[in-house]
This record gives C-alpha cells, sequence and structure tokens, in this order.
C-alpha cells in the first residue's frame, strides 16, 4: 500500500482509538478509583468496614477481571444493548471496555492504598478528619505517585483491549493492523502501526515515571 | 486539682480473629483519674494494654463497657460523628510520628487546623508560631522524609497543639528516638506541660521517662492497672511486681549479689547500702553521721538521681574503723535513713 492510502487510513483508525481509549480512561479511572475505594474502606478493620459490601465489590472484581477480554465483550452483549441500544459499533466497543477497565484498575488502586501505613490515617482520624476527608487529604494524596503509575498501566492495558476493536467493527489501528497488515500480508502497514503503537506506549511511560517521581516525596 | 480524664470501670475487648484465637481483653476494668494540669505516665510492657486505654480517651477506640469522661464529657454514649469535635480538641503524637509524606512540614502542621475550618491567614499565623515553639521554624517547607526522627517528632508534637488542646496524648512518643534526641523531646513535652498548662498523658515503657517529667504514674499489667500514685512514692516503695521490675530498669544504684560478690573481693571492710532520698538521709547528713563516730566511709558503689525532679538513689559505702564505732555509727544511720547491712566478707 502506498503511503498516499496508507496516510487517510492511519488518520483515521488512529481517530478511533484515541476515541476509545481516552474515553475508557476516564470512565474507567473514575470508576476504577471509586470501587476501589470502596474495596479499601470497607475491608474489615478499615475506616468504612463493611462485611457485606466489601464481600460483593471483591467478587465482582474477581469474577470480571481474569476473563479474556473477546469472551467478556460477548458475555457482556445482553447490557451493552440495554445501556447502548447495538452490541456492534465502537459505541458498544467502548462501553464494554469501560466496564473491564474500571474492574482492572479498581484492584491496582486498592493495593496501592494497602501500603499506605495505617498509622497516618489513624493521626488524620485523631484530629477529627472525616472519611471523606480522609480520602481527599490523606489517602489519594499518599498513595498519589503508585496511583500514576497503576494509572499509566492502565493506559497500555487499555490500548491493548483496543486492538481488538475491529472485532464489533469498532475500527483503530489495531484493526488496521489485522485487515490491511494481517489479511491482505502488507508487512509495511502492520510495521508502522507497530511502531505507531510502540511510540504512544513509550511516551505515555515517559510520561507517568516522570510526573510519578515528581508526586513521591520519599 | 480537678479530674480531666476519668474512665469507670472502663472495659475493651477485641473480639476473637474469625474462627481461631479468643477474644482479647485489652483493657479490664479500669479506673482511673487524670488531674488537670498534670503530666501523668501509664507504663507497661507490650500488650499490656496501654495503647488501647489511651486511645479510649480520644476515642479512636471505644468502651465495650464502662465510660470514659474527658472534660466533662461522657465518651460511650456518643456515635461516630460526634466524636470528631471532641477528637479534635485533643492532641496525640505518635511513636512512628505518623507524618503526611505527600506534605512539607508547615502543611502537615496545617493539617488539624484546615480539618478544624481556620482561614488560610489564620493557619500560616498559627503554623508559624508553632513551628517557632517547637524549634523547627527553619524547616517549615521541608518533606518529612528528610528529617532526623527528633525534627518528626517536633513536627508531630506541633500538629498536636495547633488547635490549642486541653490534652496531649503520647503514646511511646520517644520509642523511636535515641538517648540524646529522647531528652530533647522529654523537655519539650515538659515545656508544653508548664507554659501552655497542657494535661500530658505519657504511654512509655521505659521507665526513665516516667523518672524524667510524670508527676503521677499508673503501672499497667495484662489490661489491668496494678498500681498508680506520685512518680516518687512509686519509685521510692514500689507495691507490685512489675513496678519493682520497672524501678529496676531506671535505677541501677543497688548492687547485685553478683556485684556485692565482687565488691567484697576488693574491700575488706563492712558494706552498707544507704538510702538517699528527699525526707531521709542526705550525702551530707550521712558523712557527719559517719565523722561523729570516726568512721571512714568510702562509696564503692551507687548513685543518686532525680524522681520527678526531687533526688533519689542509693550510695554503698565501706565502712572502715574500730568494730564498736562501726557498729555504732550504722545504728546511727538507720536512725536516719534505709540502710541495708551486707556485713564484712568471712575470712
Amino acid at each position: 500500500m502506498t503511503w498516499d492510502r496508507l496516510a487517510p487510513l492511519l488518520g483515521e483508525a488512529f481517530g478511533q482509538t484515541a476515541y476509545m481509549v481516552l474515553i475508557t480512561l476516564a470512565v474507567g479511572g473514575f470508576l476504577g478509583l471509586a470501587i476501589g475505594l470502596g474495596l479499601y474502606l470497607t475491608r474489615p478493620g478499615n475506616l468504612l468496614a463493611n462485611r457485606l459490601v466489601f464481600a460483593v465489590l471483591n467478587l465482582a472484581v474477581n469474577v470480571v477481571r481474569p476473563v479474556p477480554f473477546i469472551i467478556f465483550l460477548v458475555a457482556l452483549g445482553p447490557l451493552t444493548r440495554a445501556v447502548i441500544g447495538r452490541t456492534i459499533g465502537i459505541e458498544a466497543f467502548t462501553f464494554a471496555m469501560c466496564f473491564m477497565a474500571s474492574f482492572v484498575f479498581a484492584r491496582l488502586v486498592e493495593q496501592n492504598l494497602v501500603t499506605i501505613d495505617p498509622g497516618v490515617v489513624e493521626a488524620a482520624r485523631a484530629m477529627g478528619a472525616s472519611p471523606f476527608r480522609i480520602v481527599r487529604t490523606v489517602l489519594v494524596p499518599e498513595a498519589l505517585a503508585p496511583l500514576i503509575l497503576g494509572y499509566t498501566f492502565l493506559f497500555v492495558g487499555v490500548l491493548d483491549m483496543s486492538a481488538i476493536g475491529g472485532y464489533l467493527g469498532a475500527g483503530g489501528l489495531g484493526d488496521l493492523a489485522i485487515v490491511h497488515g494481517y489479511r491482505q500480508y502488507d508487512w509495511a502497514v502492520t510495521a508502522v502501526v507497530v511502531v505507531i503503537i510502540v511510540l504512544i506506549v513509550q511516551l505515555v511511560q515517559w510520561l507517568g515515571n516522570s510526573l510519578a517521581r515528581r508526586a513521591l516525596r520519599r | 486539682m480537678s479530674s480531666i480524664i476519668s474512665f469507670r470501670e472502663a472495659t475493651k475487648v477485641f473480639p476473637a480473629p474469625r474462627g481461631r484465637g479468643r477474644e482479647v481483653r485489652a483493657v479490664d476494668g479500669v479506673s482511673l483519674d487524670v488531674r488537670e494540669g498534670e503530666i501523668f505516665g501509664v507504663i507497661g510492657y507490650s500488650g499490656a494494654g496501654k495503647s488501647t486505654l489511651v486511645r479510649l480517651v480520644n476515642a479512636l477506640e471505644t468502651v465495650t463497657s464502662g465510660d470514659v469522661v474527658v472534660d466533662g464529657v461522657s465518651l460511650a454514649s456518643l456515635g461516630e460523628a460526634r466524636l470528631r469535635p471532641v477528637r479534635a480538641g485533643i492532641g496525640m503524637v505518635f511513636q512512628q510520628f505518623n507524618l503526611l509524606s505527600s506534605r512539607t512540614v508547615a502543611g502537615n502542621v496545617a493539617y488539624p487546623l484546615e480539618v478544624a475550618g481556620w482561614t488560610r491567614a489564620q493557619r500560616d499565623a498559627r503554623v508559624a508560631e508553632l513551628l517557632e515553639f517547637v524549634g523547627i521554624a527553619d524547616k517549615a517547607g521541608a518533606y518529612p522524609s528528610t528529617l532526623s526522627g527528633g525534627q518528626k517528632q517536633r513536627v508531630g508534637i506541633a500538629r498536636a497543639l495547633a488547635t490549642n488542646p486541653r490534652i496531649l496524648l503520647a503514646d511511646e512518643a520517644t520509642s523511636a528516638l535515641d538517648p540524646e534526641t529522647t531528652q530533647d523531646v522529654l523537655a519539650l513535652l515538659q515545656r508544653v506541660n508548664r507554659e501552655l498548662g497542657i494535661t500530658v498523658v505519657v504511654i512509655t515503657h521505659e521507665m526513665d521517662v516516667v523518672r524524667s517529667i510524670c508527676h503521677r504514674v499508673a503501672v499497667m499489667e495484662h489490661g489491668r492497672v496494678v498500681e498508680v500514685g506520685e512518680a516518687y512514692q512509686v519509685f521510692s516503695a514500689p507495691a507490685h511486681d512489675v513496678t519493682r521490675r520497672f524501678v529496676a530498669t531506671a535505677l541501677r544504684d543497688r548492687p547485685s549479689p553478683a556485684v556485692l560478690e565482687r565488691l567484697r573481693t576488693r574491700h575488706t571492710g563492712r558494706i552498707v547500702t544507704v538510702g538517699v532520698d528527699e525526707v531521709a538521709g542526705s550525702s551530707a547528713l550521712i558523712t557527719r553521721v559517719l565523722r561523729e563516730h570516726g568512721v571512714d566511709g568510702t562509696v564503692v558503689y551507687g548513685g543518686i538521681t532525680e524522681v520527678a525532679e526531687r533526688p533519689y538513689g542509693s550510695l554503698t559505702l565501706e565502712l572502715v574503723g574500730d568494730a564498736g564505732a562501726v557498729e555504732e555509727a550504722v545504728v546511727a544511720l538507720r536512725a536516719v535513713t534505709l540502710v541495708d547491712d551486707h556485713g564484712r566478707a568471712d575470712r
């Protein structure tokens, strides 16, 4: 394929990938943080200890997370139809990505929060801080560096998920590589897509690392 | 003096971990009054329940039965939301400092002021004043990871004092510090008590801490208070075994049997240990008694230190002179102080 023909295809695919990844990062980041905080706070012995809520959240994360994404897409079908209205297309695919990313990030968030020294939380309680204030002023700031690294990790995972977007007709860079590179034996297309993805990941990882280093005051 | 903290049959039971083990009665029916304006020590070995006891005061733990009354407020009857303002009025410092690593020194000290709803200008002024008081004004912009243990604890104390509490709880505040820094921090706690009139409750397993700054002390074992009284009284006449063991760690002025054995091989005279305290037997008095009887007294062991800022200790002397005169001197010493007569070596 010539560059003249590839360039517009690349542009379109890049736009689709950016759409899927950015929405998933926003939604998955927000919900993942919420569910992760929920897991941490309701854990027995913690600030809002609640055996039932913890068990439900924990089960949900454990059930969703290990399912291979391509199977998860199909399994989520009925819910996708109920929420989005259809089971194919970029919106339907992005919905499934948001769902999976929320649960993946939730576990990352929880794992980073448990490393916070409980003494610091106790000190904030001793000063009369409410649980909500402790989340905002102690838990998130104290775990900020690992949270940023976890979010960077999530980005790479989400980019990976987006590669099978073609499966539901969502397009994207992965789809381009499969349709034009793999199926039409056009190695140049595959190579260009791979290089672009590697560059994006390198850039984001570098950004994540340097932000985390700035957040780390130790 | 009125009591500012009052434990009334306070009991805290932690349930057994699921399925195994037994429940833990961390605090078991403790009744105790802490007086306003004093430095009150709670001493005990690890697991004696002292940390739980102090956490009942600011309701980080709540009683299973009984009550804790702080400044006239009964804590047992209050819910979590109503306990928050009570906590805000009580300062606490911790063994591991528990500073926020994501905030500067000034940011850490400002934290309780933010919780209490002070404006930025009020906070800045108060933080500057507090850092000055604890002597680390030059570290305002530093992060805790760059500070020494002693500096961290000064930040901890400044933070605990920020909202002008009437009570300061110190949970093993010096246990992570070296001896010299320990003395600095204890002196600071003493200043807090004297200059600001704040009641200080000190939790410790080091009798030296009690000896240096506490007015009164409670000794805990297995969740119970086994002895409580004026620090000086507890030191000079410990009633309970645990107390005696703690006193022995702080005062090493009395010769052990092994030491006595060695003293006998070096000294042939009669060896006696005489108590030195505020009421009886000042060393001047002892010297005079010996001189009156024409007996030479050589100090071979012992030490005099301060407990609650009053002299306390003992001296072990070798008495040399005419046998009859020595006997009379010992009788005369018994009239002025406690005497342990170790006799002479048999030879």
